[in-house]
């Protein structure tokens, strides 16, 4: 069909390569090539962390003393601690957890896994990238916007975020949510691809279930996300035109604040799915690796991942238990919240039958990931509690909703996003990263981590509402019992954050003076470890073909305990 | 289908192992893009269900009343775009001659255009009679929604004059051109829809 396919059958084998980009620009910032764009992802992500944890920082240096004066800060202003609580949220969601455990990591490893060279649509990825730059600098520019940047919560109620008259931030409200929109449009590219080049492009031999289970828990969480960004997108247009023209979307005179909600959570909450899905897949590929045994269960894991999936899109009210719905409604909604606890209780109980008599290897991949088993499980329990809409009515908007929603977030996107890093390191460098240094990183963070989170989860059982900027008016919450929980906090905040400093070192360390990884440094059964490290631009020399499943470890009478999917015999 | 040396010797398109395509990439990719879009609409019908239901008369009192007839007819120039496209995909199967193929494809643009340009004209009425985005609600769920389709449609006539092209200068990948034609058959397809939930309803 094209004229060139006629011309040049020739040098078929290594025509590919022919376009390998060579100069700088061409290879680092304008690639098609998945793996550039990968990694373009997740150091973006991994700059907006850092600047998610300097929020953070900021506002929880101002919680535990109040009028103090903040080092690499200065003193917080009331207007100035909305659009840095406003602002940690989104990119903590937006563009920390999105680009780097989806993007990022579906990015490099869906070709990869599957034995192709590349996706589907290598420029409409390119392109998703681009979008999502943009909307990076769009959002930092709301800092330095007339006003400042926006103020009114990382969910954005109307009819506060619909008027610069309440919301005092009449550039950034508009900045925040355009900036959220074009983000969306860039992972909706880049989910396009992510299912098409998983159905189309497989390896030879490799049927639906050769796939890794991270491919399908990556696939099913692109198809979660695509069905429900619509709502969210048609939401934010109705948004923005309150906003710029004066409709009447969301407002009082003819409009339904609650409206917003509804859209807003239709697509938040099964959000929170498309966060957990590829980190559950990342779990279960190292556990399995460092385990040496075959994932338990590989085909009810798929199904029940189905599963959490159409649950996901249906119980999005239980956010809005205090919003005025009607309270048939909430049971409902109170039941079907409770219900997704169970499958994804079946995969957790899968990942832990993995691991049951097998011959574990704690490196430092596998700390993260039962780390993130353990922290994970004290998140979801906890999530039990907000799920009933009685308890729910007194736990709303209390720091007990903030402890809960950390305790999910934080084993997802930071340990898990550590898991993905400590584990494709090697991969992506071809360097080691030191074991020593790891450890320390890992105990260092996750014991520090539980110190952030446990106090506040009592002084929300106390009654201490989230997103206020000064205490001393509210005589109960001022108590020195609930100022010593603020400051503990805030402590082992600034532990975790000092913990850090081994692992940047560890980085800097192995990329220099890393011992060589070679191809295949965890003995791992999937296709990407068959690949070179790092993997060159056409991934293969020859396309891989795959002969059995992905995890075909320890398999009796085989001298070696694993068995590459590639491997002939 | 292409074999592999045609997939690799085309700059930026994956090598890779050519199975059999159950549904060839650019279609398939264009349907998963057209699911998400129908959540779009679904969420901006149910918001104007959901502000309907809690607004005493609809359309509001002092509201100009919609043009029901023309659109009525402006929904058959529509579906007899869509029609002349699946006429000229036919045509494209049975490797009818080109200029045959070619007449169908402009009919079936020309067609969407008129469809575009009428709806133009009526909203120019609609205004001069008083119904704006912010004279009620009611007028920015009509602009909002009827808009929305709008830009989908100009979006989807773009796609189809490319396809045009492509198809007049030999170069038309047919692949490419299913794909357009799932997305037209998205406007065309969805807009009865629209007519029942927005207009008479």
């Amino acid at each position: 069909m094209n004229p060139s396919s006629v011309t040049a059958p020739a040098h078929q084998a290594d025509a590919h390569a022919h376009h390998e980009p060579q100069g700088f620009f061409s290879k680092y910032l304008f690639s098609c090539d998945h793996k550039v764009i990968a990694l373009q992802y997740t150091l973006t992500g991994m700059f907006m962390a850092v600047v998610g944890v300097y929020m953070s920082y900021v506002f929880r240096m101002h919680l535990a003393n109040p009028t103090a004066h903040i080092p690499f800060y200065g003193v917080l202003s009331p207007a100035a601690y909305n659009s840095l609580v406003t602002n940690h949220g989104t990119i903590m969601i937006f563009w920390v957890a999105m680009p780097v455990l989806l993007a990022g990591l579906g990015n490099y490893c869906i070709p990869l896994m599957i034995g192709c060279d590349d996706m589907v649509f290598p420029r409409v990825n390119r392109l998703s990238f681009q979008i999502f730059f943009l909307s990076t600098v769009l959002l930092l520019l709301g800092f330095i916007a007339p006003g400042g940047a926006f103020g009114g919560a990382w969910t954005s109620y109307p009819p506060l975020s619909a008027k610069a008259d309440y919301n005092m931030t009449p550039w950034g409200n508009k900045i925040w949510l355009l900036a959220v929109a074009l983000e969306i449009v860039a992972f909706l590219l880049g989910g396009i691809n992510f299912i098409t080049t998983a159905m189309n492009s497989r390896a030879k031999g490799m049927k639906m279930f050769d796939m890794p289970v991270l491919v399908w828990m990556i696939v099913i969480a692109t198809i979660i996300f695509m069905m429900s960004v619509g709502p969210l997108v048609a939401g934010a247009v109705m948004l923005l035109l309150d906003q710029t023209v004066g409709t009447h979307f969301f407002g009082a005179q003819g409009g339904d604040p609650v409206l917003w909600q509804h859209l807003f959570w239709f697509f938040g909450h099964p959000e929170v799915y498309v966060l957990l899905l590829p980190e559950l897949g990342v779990v279960c590929e190292i556990i399995c690796v460092f385990s040496r045994k075959p994932l338990f269960g590989y085909k009810t894991m798929v199904y029940t991942t189905f599963m959490v999936g159409i649950l996901s899109m249906v119980v999005w009210a239980h956010h809005q238990f205090v919003a005025g719905i009607d309270p048939r409604m909430a049971s409902i909604f109170s039941l079907t919240t409770i219900i997704i606890s169970i499958p994804v209780a079946v995969i957790m109980f899968g990942m832990i039958a993995t691991m049951f008599k097998g011959s574990i290897d704690f490196k430092v991949p596998m700390l993260w990931a039962v780390g993130i088993i353990v922290e994970f499980l004290l998140g979801g329990v906890t999530g039990i509690y907000l799920g009933s809409s009685a308890l729910d009515v007194y736990f709303h908007d209390t720091y007990f909703v903030v402890a809960h929603f950390h305790y999910t977030l934080i084993p997802l996107v930071a340990f898990g996003g550590f898991a993905i890093f400590t584990y494709y390191f090697p991969k992506v460098t071809g360097k080691m990263l030191d074991e020593r240094l790891g450890q320390i990183h890992f105990w260092g963070t996750a014991i520090a981590f539980n110190f952030v989170f446990i106090p506040l989860f009592f002084s929300g059982l106390a009654g201490e509402h989230r997103r206020i900027y000064d205490y001393s008016g509210f005589a109960e919450l001022a108590t020195p019992g609930m100022l010593k929980m603020r400051v503990i906090a805030t402590h082992a905040l600034l532990v975790m954050m000092a913990f850090q400093l081994p692992f940047i070192w560890n980085v800097l360390k192995s990329l220099f003076a890393g011992a060589p990884a070679g191809a295949n440094p965890w003995k791992a059964n999937t296709l990407e470890w068959a690949a070179d490290s790092p993997p060159p631009h056409g991934n293969w020399p020859e396309l891989p073909e795959v002969h059995r499943g992905p995890y075909e470890y320890s398999v009796p009478g085989r001298e070696d305990d694993y068995w590459p999917q590639n491997a002939a015999n | 289908m292409m074999n592999a040396a045609a997939v690799s010797s085309v700059p930026n398109v994956p090598r890779r192992h050519t199975r059999r395509q159950i549904i060839p990439d650019a279609v398939l990719g264009m349907s998963f893009f057209v699911a998400c879009e129908l959540m779009f609409f679904a969420a901006l019908i149910s918001a104007q269900f959901v502000v309907r239901g809690s607004a005493g008369e609809w359309p509001p009192p002092g509201q100009p009343r919609l043009p029901l007839l023309t659109t009525a007819g402006n929904t058959l120039v529509l579906l007899a775009s869509g029609v002349l496209l699946w006429l000229a995909a036919r045509s494209m199967r049975d490797a009818k001659p080109a200029a045959a193929t070619a007449k169908l494809l402009r009919w079936s643009v020309w067609l969407g255009s008129l469809f575009v340009a009428v709806q133009g004209m009526e909203w120019m009425r609609l205004i001069h009679f008083g119904l704006t985005l912010q004279s009620s609600s009611y007028g920015s769920f009509f602009y909002l929604i009827i808009g929305a389709h709008g830009l989908h449609a100009v979006a989807a006539l773009v796609l189809m004059m490319h396809v045009y092209h492509t198809f007049a200068g030999g170069t038309l990948r047919v692949t490419r051109f299913w794909a357009a034609q799932v997305f037209w058959y998205f406007v065309v397809g969805l807009w009865p829809f629209l007519y029942v939930l927005v207009y008479l309803t």
